[in-house]
């Protein structure tokens, strides 16, 4: 066993650059000749923010998969396993489960009475300004966090696949996924931005599939000899019990808790998860959209399963700590080892397109929530025409392109990993209780709306602040200095409750009540789906 | 009627008031609650009793079941399915008795069987 670890000759990596930027560049061609075919229809503001509402429900779930998959749950989640064993797979149960959230609790409700953005179902029945306004910051707030994170992981693939190892070659990089995301968004809006999810969806899942059932083969299709080959190369049983990264010690335990929690609530309130249910022409199709996710979701964590004890067993911890990009190399090296360079290069490619496909659609909710909450809802007070309302997005679109390049840059070898995590833990503390509130509990109030959005968002960032993550640790982002007051890294087990206790206080402290004829058209509508916006027919 | 944007909003002049006190609406809305929050309820305890366990019975988690499979595999992936099942549990229920319902509703109030003052006036046009 110990031979076949060292097999993976990780400097053989560099020499196989070419081949991954070619298949990464098939990939872009492709993919833009599809994205200019789908412009061409882009005429409103629903053809541009939601596709004209007319992919169907398999199309729309394989592109939430697409969105949802990115490059952390990919190569984090293969990591993990290969590293720290039965831990990394729990991460992936979280993100799965929280998926019946969105089925059960979200997704229908929502296609039936929103039209762009998550704050117009929130300001459906409270009062617009203040609740869209603080609708629009939590949801900037979540995209920038996780834009970041992106950006910034793609500057540690880029030395890991590309071989480029030098500050200047990867900000080049970085300048070139960027610009090419704004191209895809600004040209594509929401139709070109799905097909660039759905293929990268395909892609990924296939790629996925043939390492699984290649490493599955390898051990004759029993995954008791692949889990033993594991404990073999890893020589240390405790790879399949759960602890070995969060049973360290009672804050770990506490803190992997917290993680789940802000997992599990979170995933149902991703603004940019939210958006692709109005990319569908009912809320029957919405359903089956989060059908169609769940399945290929909980297909593809499977394979984690598989391909991360697999790199443990077949490339071995020590390999995969020691190469450029440390945990985030298991999945690329095991292609490597599987399929030589040929096999790397397509997954390389298919992280890339990851990235790519994850930032073009944070890019288009974040530009949609400014275009349409900020600026049409509230600086023109509703004046702006459509046309204007499109072209503003589109500016946006460039600026926080831009801005995401930058802090791609400046972000680029720090530990940002707990930016996922925050984002997460924002969504699930600023977003969910005020969606389950204003669509199930009729009293809901705006006074509770915006105690609990500004409370869940405040609390979640005051904390990570103080946490371990930003100060006082050996990986922290700032180590200098130590002012974590707050023992956890996520902020969730505090945050999430307390959002939800805001809400509910303010709603039972307001004197003001809110208009039932509202309410009542919002439970009608949510529940029916009578007035809810419709297809775009051209 | 169809797919166009720009027909005017069948459900403008609509008393949903009048609507959300029907007894089909209480029905539909006591369908869809009396299965969604349960089902979440359930789903979310059955989460966390398993995180609870990885975190604090790790021996019970590490028995080894079946070769290397142990305890806490087999409970992890019984979170797939028991995600799976729930799944397709909730559309199996939401197409037999939540999207009938829901439709007739739907037909009634576009076929302006409530006005303003939550008169009923004329058939659905169906």
């Amino acid at each position: 066993m110990i031979t076949i670890a060292t097999a993976v000759d990780v400097a053989a990596l560099k020499e196989t650059t070419l081949l991954n930027m070619g298949i990464f560049g098939i990939f872009v061609a492709v993919t833009m000749v599809i994205v200019l075919r789908a412009s061409r229809n882009n005429k409103t503001a629903a053809d541009y923010y939601a596709a004209g509402r007319s992919f169907t429900g398999s199309q729309n779930g394989t592109a939430i998969a697409g969105d949802y998959l990115s490059a952390a749950s990919f190569l984090g989640i293969t990591g993990a396993i290969a590293i720290n064993g039965y831990d990394g797979f729990m991460y992936s149960i979280g993100f799965l489960v929280a998926w019946l959230v969105a089925l059960l609790l979200v997704a229908e409700l929502l296609r039936n009475t929103g039209k762009f953005t998550m704050a117009d179902v929130l300001s459906f029945r409270l009062k617009q300004r203040p609740v869209r306004i603080a609708a629009a910051i939590s949801t900037l707030a979540v995209c920038f966090f996780y834009l970041l994170a992106q950006m910034a992981g793609a500057g540690s693939l880029i030395s890991l696949l590309l071989g480029i190892s030098d500050w200047g070659g990867q900000a080049l990089v970085i300048i070139v996924v960027g610009a090419l995301m704004i191209m895809y968004v600004l040209i594509g809006g929401m139709k070109g931005t799905t097909w660039v999810q759905i293929i990268k969806a395909i892609l990924l899942i296939a790629g996925a599939a043939v390492m699984t059932l290649w490493v599955l083969a390898i051990y004759g299709f029993n995954l008791s000899s692949l889990l033993g080959a594991a404990v073999e190369t890893a020589n240390n049983p405790a790879v399949l019990n759960p602890g070995l990264q969060y049973g360290k010690t009672e804050t770990s335990k506490i803190d992997f808790m917290s993680l789940g929690l802000a997992l599990v609530l979170g995933t149902a309130a991703l603004p940019h998860v939210l958006m692709r249910f109005y990319t569908v022409p009912t809320a029957k199709e919405a359903r089956k959209s989060v059908v169609w996710s769940i399945w290929l979701i909980g297909l593809f964590y499977l394979f984690t399963l598989v391909l991360g004890y697999g790199a443990a067993a077949l490339v071995g911890a020590e390999t995969i700590k020691n190469a450029p990009g440390g945990v985030n190399s298991a999945a690329p090296l095991l292609a490597f080892y599987l399929g030589g360079p040929l096999l790397l290069g397509f997954i390389s490619a298919v992280a890339f397109a990851t990235i790519l496909a994850v930032v073009a659609g944070l890019t288009i909710t974040a530009a949609a929530s400014f275009a349409h909450d900020i600026y049409a809802s509230v600086i023109s007070k509703g004046k702006a025409d459509a046309d204007t309302e499109v072209k503003v997005a589109r500016r946006t679109v460039v600026v926080i392109g831009v801005l995401a390049i930058l802090g791609g840059i400046l972000a680029n070898g720090q530990n940002v990993a707990f930016l996922v995590a925050l984002a997460f833990a924002v969504a699930a503390s600023a977003n969910l209780p005020t969606i389950v509130y204003s669509l199930f509990w009729r009293k809901f109030t705006t006074q509770g709306a915006v105690w609990s959005m500004y409370g869940g968002l405040g609390s979640a960032i005051i904390l990570i602040i103080f946490s371990p993550v930003v100060s006082g640790g050996a990986t922290s982002m700032i180590k200098d200095a130590n002012f974590a007051l707050f023992p956890l890294s996520n902020p969730g087990i505090v945050s999430i409750p307390l959002a939800f206790f805001l809400g509910w206080l303010g709603t039972t402290i307001d004197k003001k009540r809110e208009d039932t004829a509202k309410q009542a058209e919002m439970e009608v509508r949510s529940l029916t789906g009578v007035g809810a916006e419709k297809a775009v027919d051209h | 009627m169809g797919n166009d944007a720009h027909t005017p909003d069948a459900a403008a002049s609509v008393d949903f008031e009048q609507v959300q006190s029907t007894a089909q609406f209480k029905e539909l809305r006591k369908r869809h609650r009396s299965f969604v929050f349960p089902m979440a309820v359930a789903f979310l305890l059955w989460y966390f009793a398993y995180v609870l366990l990885a975190d604090y019975a790790v021996d019970f988690m590490s028995t080894k079941v079946w070769g290397n499979i142990n305890v806490g595999l087999i409970l992890g992936l019984l979170q797939f399915v028991s995600t799976f099942a729930i799944t397709g549990w909730y559309v199996h229920y939401s197409n037999k008795r939540l999207d009938p319902i829901a439709k007739e509703i739907r037909d009634e109030i576009e076929g302006h069987e409530f006005d303003k003052h939550g008169n009923r006036v004329g058939g659905a046009t169906k």
